[in-house]
């Protein structure tokens, strides 16, 4: 197979370049799962606590399109059943790593240097493949041993670890045939992302349906995120369900390499449409590029947002259902972080997860700065009449608020669907507005921490993710872990007001703007001094 | 003000390289001035130096009566610039980036963006990341010369071109300087700038090592002279000013200092000269001379 030649050789390189990485989000989710096990152990210490939890939660439509079906009650149950997202999360990660390595290898031209010396054609996208692939065996691997490690049952942690790789590596497939089709990589994630996200919502209808024995329940089937669950680690483990997501992975490899071997280097299957001879007269501004430049990730961000606020606020309704004859959950609720209502503190902690993400878009958006810098496309915009940091603030107009924009469609969304379904649109829809638009000064703060990288540490302006992730990290599982408050602090949403339920103080509100002005200041006053490009 | 550029002593360190090492470099208003220097040397650092991009660590540079780091946005109104490296915005079509430029520049000349399209035939709709290296170059290009400014400061805006659309360059910077405009031109190609340039700064090391007209340098560096004589002139090698001596069967070539010429000829005469050639040195080779030298001194370091 001369395609495949030099496969090794690119194996090694990708390991070199990943050699960070790779450990790191194998390790973050092996902590995260270890922590779960944890949390609940110290949550519900006795099997009638669980129990009665179980029962509350598995009949929820809330509860069932968040984390998807729960069938059991016993501690290793509780605990996929509620890491039922990581299978979404680490397919992203799968498709992102494939499409990193195969079209933004090409596009970037490096492939054409790579493609030149002795490595076949398909050799790319097999090293990419078989990189991420290997990577997720490794994963659960580690995770079965780390669940097993707390007294679970060795088979169903096995089960445990496979349910993560098993979307891993249907959404590596997936991301190796979208690598393909576009001769860009950001369209290739995009449709990648797309797939992933239409899956997961497959998966959500046919869960949420099969509760009431609905007719459309099979929906799950077609989804490999609904594959993930149909595993049931811990609950009769259903071992033969791993043979479609392995055939789903050989299906995708094959056809990743067939439309290969039908395009030239560089070209996708999708052509590209000719472009306009001459600039719109409104294309004058740095303003004007800038929203070329984010227009598509803009909008892609935003109707995200809507569907998960449409998804996550038709949950809401169920929640305040499913505790209203259940004193004993009623109580377990208020101690996970709850104030008034039940519902509110579910409101609450959407508004927080939503949060992060609207971080995560500000984040991406400030560090086109740095893309723009890294590419040399700053260069010829600056040698122009156009300051630095109007070019900056071109950029930063979408991190600030773009992230408000989504905040905004998400907050609308969820009020909308849950006013609808509690027959209170106009009271609802103002208080969830408002729990999103309070997150909105903290996702500032990190959205400053990436320009203060970008202004003054320029070479590490990517460690912004890390803060994001810390955030999270101290969000999602930080309660659980019964962190010392200060680390809590370091976050900034833990200042956030918890809207709707708790009284609205703009104290936090207002110091958090304060620290996001002083943070983004310093990185543009760093911005202004130093050398574009940074050495 | 009859300079448009004019850079003293410029240093500039990246951590603990130093990129620029006292560079002196003057460009007067109306010139096509060559910088010349092979890859390293320090080219691309000046010029983001003189766009405001890079601040000098020492060191006084003047561009158009102005400082490049505190006007930056004031300057290069006045200027347009050609990276050495050109990429575009993927999405973005080719005649996009060049009214976009020009717009952001303050403005764009209509007609001679056209004919310079039609001169580089080249064609706009492309999106960004269809084109090769060369025709990227033309982008900038075309956005750099259809701008009405005073300044261009291009950075080896041919090494992606083909011989046929280099020709069409070197014709467009003749218009420019016909025109009036001051083109600081990087290069290392030698025909290029020996082609165009009314004077050249030779740097070596981020320093200028040479400077002036192609005749003074070449004046400076001395003739190159072969002959066939009748004797053995065995006086030739004792005249101060005669280099890299080389006689044989009646021959004998060497380079000689201006100043010198005369003495030497005297030797040659009296020996009795059959034939005699004498060139003045080719820009390449005052180029490859000159680093030569310098990397024997550095070797004997």
């Amino acid at each position: 197979m001369t395609a495949l030649t030099g496969t090794g050789k690119l194996v090694r390189l990708i390991l070199w370049r990943d050699r960070v990485v790779l450990p790191l989000w194998i390790l973050i989710f092996v902590g995260l799962m270890a922590s779960i096990v944890a949390s609940f152990q110290g949550l519900f210490p006795t099997a009638a606590e669980r129990q009665s939890y179980a029962d509350a939660s598995a009949a929820d439509a809330g509860f069932t399109s968040l984390y998807g079906p729960l069938h059991g009650s016993s501690l290793g149950e509780l605990s996929v059943w509620r890491a039922g997202f990581y299978p979404v999360l680490i397919a992203l990660i799968a498709l992102l790593t494939v499409i990193r390595h195969t079209r933004t290898e090409e596009e970037t031209g490096r492939r054409e240097l790579l493609g030149a010396t002795v490595v076949g054609r398909h050799a790319g996208v097999a090293a990419a493949l078989l990189v991420t692939l290997v990577a997720n065996l490794v994963l659960a691997g580690v995770v079965a041993a780390a669940m097993a490690g707390q007294n679970l049952p060795v088979a169903g942690s096995v089960a445990a670890g496979l349910q993560l790789a098993a979307a891993g590596w249907a959404f590596a497939a997936v991301g190796a045939v979208a690598a393909q089709l576009t001769s860009g990589a950001g369209a290739a994630r995009g449709i990648a992302v797309g797939v992933l996200g239409g899956t997961w919502l497959l998966r959500v209808i046919g869960d949420v349906s099969g509760l009431s024995g609905g007719g459309v329940s099979w929906l799950s089937w077609l989804s490999p995120i609904g594959w993930a669950h149909e595993l049931r680690p811990y609950a009769g483990e259903q071992w033969w369900v791993l043979i479609l997501p392995v055939a789903l992975t050989a299906l995708g490899a094959g056809v990743a390499m067939a439309l290969e071997a039908r395009r030239d280097d560089g070209a996708g299957l999708l052509p590209d449409r000719p472009g306009p001879a001459a600039a719109a007269p409104a294309l004058r501004s740095p303003l004007a590029l800038a929203w070329r430049l984010h227009r598509g990730l803009l909008a892609a961000w935003t109707a995200g947002f809507a569907v998960v606020g449409v998804v996550l606020g038709g949950a809401a309704s169920s929640v305040g259902d499913m505790v209203a004859d259940n004193q004993n959950l009623e109580d377990i609720f208020t101690r996970m972080g709850g104030r008034t209502g039940i519902v509110d503190a579910y409101l609450v902690s959407v508004m927080g997860i939503l949060g992060l993400m609207a971080a995560g878009y500000a984040i991406q958006a400030t560090l086109r700065l740095r893309a723009e810098e890294t590419g040399g496309r700053a260069e010829p915009v600056l040698a122009t009449a156009v300051g630095r940091l109007q070019w900056a603030a071109s950029h930063l107009v979408f991190s600030i608020l773009g992230s408000a924009l989504a905040l905004v469609a998400a907050g609308l969304t969820v009020g909308l669907t849950y006013g609808l379904s509690s027959g209170d649109v106009g009271r609802q829809l103002s208080r969830v507005l408002e729990g999103a638009l309070v997150q909105l000064p903290a996702v500032w703060v990190l959205a400053a921490v990436a320009v203060a990288l970008v202004g003054l540490v320029p070479r590490f302006a990517a460690v912004a993710w890390g803060a994001l992730g810390v955030c999270a990290i101290l969000g999602l599982v930080g309660a659980a872990l019964q962190l010392d408050q200060w680390v809590m602090d370091l976050s900034p949403f833990t200042h956030v007001p918890r809207v709707p339920g708790a009284a609205l103080t703009a104290t936090p509100l207002v110091l958090l703007l304060a620290v996001a002005l002083a943070v983004g200041g310093a990185g543009l006053a760093g911005l202004r001094r130093r050398g574009i490009p940074a050495a | 003000m009859d300079e448009a550029i004019r850079i003293e002593a410029l240093v500039k360190n990246f951590g603990r390289t130093r990129a620029l090492d006292g560079l002196d470099l003057t460009v007067r208003t109306g010139e096509v001035h060559g910088f010349l220097g092979p890859n390293g040397a320090g080219k691309t650092t000046t010029l983001r130096v003189l766009l405001g991009l890079l601040r000098a660590d020492s060191g006084t540079v003047q561009l158009l009566g102005g400082d490049p780091w505190s006007q930056a946005t004031e300057l290069h109104r006045r200027l347009a610039y050609v990276p050495g490296d050109v990429t575009l915005w993927p999405n973005l079509s080719g005649g996009e980036v060049i009214d976009l430029l020009g717009r952001l520049r303050g403005g764009l000349d209509a007609k001679r963006r056209a004919e310079l399209l039609e001169r580089f035939d080249l064609d706009p709709r492309k999106r960004g990341r269809a084109y090769s290296k060369g025709n990227r170059q033309k982008v900038a290009l075309v956005a750099a010369l259809a701008s009405d400014v005073e300044l261009l400061l291009l950075d080896e805006p041919t090494s992606g071109l083909d011989p046929l659309m280099e020709d069409v360059f070197r014709q467009v910077i003749r218009d420019e300087r016909r025109r009036g405009r001051t083109v600081l031109l990087s290069s290392h190609i030698l025909a290029e700038v020996e082609a165009l340039c009314d004077r050249v700064t030779i740097i070596r090391e981020g320093r200028a090592v040479e400077s002036g007209t192609l005749t003074e340098l070449r004046h400076l560096t001395g003739v190159s002279i072969r002959a066939e004589l009748a004797a053995p002139a065995d006086g030739l090698a004792r005249v101060p000013g005669v280099h890299d001596l080389q006689a044989q069967d009646g021959q004998v070539r060497f380079q000689v200092d201006p100043g010198a010429l005369d003495a030497a000829l005297r030797e040659l005469t009296s020996a009795g000269v059959r034939s005699l050639v004498s060139q003045p040195p080719t820009l390449e080779e005052l180029f490859l001379r000159h680093y030569d030298r310098a990397s024997r001194a550095g070797v004997a370091r």
